[in-house]
């Protein structure tokens, strides 16, 4: 009989949690009908810092990747948008592939740098690498130089699908806009957790879960490292110039500080990653919402916000390294993303 | 001519950084901690320093003096009671609570201070300089040079002369081993990042004098000093002296090419350096 047994990632939370995401997404898709301005635009940036956190996980949370220099890639990505719609007149919609087409570039050479460092040598050589790419940026007159630019006002109304959102939801274009990247976002973000859910329960994703478990034991069963970090750093490079592009599409402006700034698109990242629980699907989603949160409670506060997350963040990784979702995890058995393979039995019922 | 002017500013700039990064360096070599936070500390030395100096009118070497204990404190403390449990195999940890730190630090600094921009007074100091030839060096980086030459004697002097040097070299090399000949290796870290702290309130004194500082300041500061530390290699003291004045050098000639090109001169020669030696120049210690 054992040639019945199968291997399954299936779980009841799982089956339960997956028609809970359609349903989620059904509702996140039509909610600009009923939805204010200011709550699609709080959505917005959760669903962005939520990409990037996606991300940033998948480096670091499964390859021990730690960059710090994940700025130049939303950097780039985003100044390639609007140097593509500025010098060709691309449009802005059709620019976000281009901004990721980019930052996939521009992660090559980048990659046979970095990959040559460890450890910490690693994370200070992403920086780096980040910084010379904004002073280079930076010399670049037609999209602003040092001060940076506003996207144009032709390229803006141009965007696909606006008119239509306009006609259809009768709201103003800049009100159009941001419905438009709301979706936008909403799309990047299902497309990246489906995506690195999908690639975890694949062969790959198995050797990518076994590389984070033990990298020693992973290589001694063949899987080929190297080519993981290749894989990994490659991936996350083009999701990140997505999310940065969409970012400052939806932003309307642009300057080299804004757009490498490291604490906003590294250390906010890592800190969303670290307190929701590093090296899980689950982990991003629950620490962007506690950050979102912790935003909009001391948002009277002015600087404590930051103070109450650095402590946090630092809180969590001295007591408890695996994070909340990590806490929640461990005492329920709740996986929401089951990647473990379990064996399964037929006829559970009869043994 | 105007070169060798170029390039005497470049090295005594690189004393600046070389200073900037000896605490980095001290730290990051005994226990191979990645402080995030080292630049945001020079900046809270900076501002002890000033608080210092307006309370009690003090002279800001003077001030230094007193701030030094203080800091040596405040890392003893920091280290003991948060960034040993960091320490290990994983290099996350370390670097995601310095990271909080930094955080931490330059938003306290801009609650108690605000973000207005500061600076210490050293008087007539500032703007004194004296001539050799066709070169006219301000006093302030000749002085920024020399106390970064002596910082770094005075470090290696502790290294390699004293039983609390050699307890660093030891846990530095295998602090399980070093732990079963006596030695308490959360002490010695604590007593590491204690030094760290004085040679960053050093650091603190002429960041403080030579330019504005404000509580953002800092992170700017903590990757030359990085880039010092690791072109110069793991360990090495005087490596991050030479990594300073590559960097420091490579900045001045670029920026006497092209303003702009001054800061990514600097880390473009960091590249290049780690590119070709990619353990950096002197490397002592194994990582």
């Amino acid at each position: 009989m054992a040639a019945t047994h199968s291997i399954s990632t299936r779980t009841r939370a799982a089956t339960t949690s997956g028609i809970a995401a359609l349903v989620l997404l059904a509702v996140a898709i039509v909610l600009p009908a009923f939805a204010s301005r200011s709550l699609i635009q709080d959505l917005f940036f959760i669903l962005t810092m939520l990409t990037l956190a996606q991300f940033w996980n998948l480096l670091a949370g499964y390859t021990g990747l730690v960059s710090v220099g994940q700025q130049a890639f939303v950097g780039f990505g985003a100044y390639m948008l609007f140097g593509s719609t500025i010098l060709w007149g691309v449009n802005p919609v059709a620019a976000l592939a281009l901004s990721g087409l980019f930052a996939l570039l521009l992660a090559i050479p980048t990659a046979f740098f970095v990959f040559r460092l460890s450890g910490a040598y690693f994370a200070i050589g992403t920086w780096v690498v980040a910084e010379v790419v904004r002073l280079s940026v930076a010399q670049w007159q037609a999209v602003g130089g040092g001060t940076g630019t506003s996207l144009p006002r032709d390229a803006r109304d141009a965007m696909w699908g606006v008119e239509w959102i306009e006609v259809f939801f009768d709201v103003r274009s800049s009100e159009a806009r941001d419905i438009l990247a709301y979706w936008l976002a909403l799309a990047l973000a299902a497309a990246t957790i489906g995506g690195i859910y999908w690639f975890l329960r694949t062969r790959r994703g198995l050797a990518l879960a076994a590389l984070r478990d033990n990298v020693e034991a992973a290589k001694s069963v063949g899987v080929d490292a190297n080519r993981m970090k290749w894989i990994v750093f490659l991936v996350a490079a083009f999701g990140t110039g997505i999310a940065g592009g969409l970012i400052f599409l939806q932003n309307g402006r642009i300057s080299p500080d804004s757009a490498f700034a490291v604490t906003q698109w590294t250390a906010f990242v890592i800190f969303i990653v670290v307190i929701g629980g590093i090296g899980t699907i689950e982990g991003p989603i629950i620490g962007v919402l506690v950050f979102f949160i912790l935003q909009e409670a001391l948002a009277d506060f002015g600087a404590v916000y930051l103070i109450v997350l650095g402590l946090l963040g630092i809180a969590i990784m001295l007591f408890a390294q695996r994070g909340l979702w990590g806490l929640f995890s461990d005492r329920t058995g709740i996986q929401l993303f089951p990647v473990r393979r379990r064996l399964v039995t037929p006829d559970r019922g009869n043994s | 001519m105007i070169w060798i002017d170029t390039i005497v500013q470049g090295v005594l700039l690189g004393g600046l950084y070389a200073l900037f990064a000896a605490g980095l360096s001290l730290v990051f070599g005994i226990m191979r901690l990645v402080n995030l936070a080292h630049g945001d500390l020079i900046v809270m030395a900076a501002y002890l320093i000033l608080v210092v100096v307006s309370v009690l009118g003090l002279n800001p070497f003077v001030a230094a003096v007193i701030a030094a204990p203080i800091m040596f404190v405040f890392g003893w403390i920091l280290q003991k009671g948060v960034l040993n449990r960091t320490l290990g195999e994983d290099i996350l940890p370390p670097l995601l609570v310095t990271f909080g730190l930094s955080v931490v630090i330059q938003n306290a600094l801009l609650e108690g201070f605000s973000a207005d921009s500061q600076r210490i007074s050293m008087g007539p100091l500032e703007t004194a300089s004296v001539s050799a030839g066709p070169v006219t060096v301000g006093l302030l980086p000749l002085l920024t040079f020399a106390s970064a030459i002596l910082v770094i004697v005075g470090l290696n002097w502790i290294f390699y002369r004293t039983s609390i040097g050699r307890a660093y070299r030891a846990t530095s090399d295998d602090p399980v081993t070093a732990s079963l000949m006596g030695i308490r290796p959360d002490r010695v870290f604590a007593s590491a990042m204690g030094l760290a702290l004085i040679v960053v309130t050093i650091a603190a004194l002429y960041l403080g004098t030579r330019s504005n500082f404000d509580p953002y300041v800092g992170p700017a500061r903590l990757i030359y000093a990085f880039e010092a530390v690791i072109i110069g290699g793991l360990g090495s003291l005087w490596g991050t002296l030479a990594g300073g004045v590559i960097i420091g050098v490579a900045q001045t000639v670029g920026a006497s090419i092209n303003p702009e090109w001054q800061i990514l001169a600097g880390h473009v020669a960091f590249l290049v350096v780690l590119l070709i030696r990619p353990r950096g120049l002197f490397p002592r210690a194994v990582d």
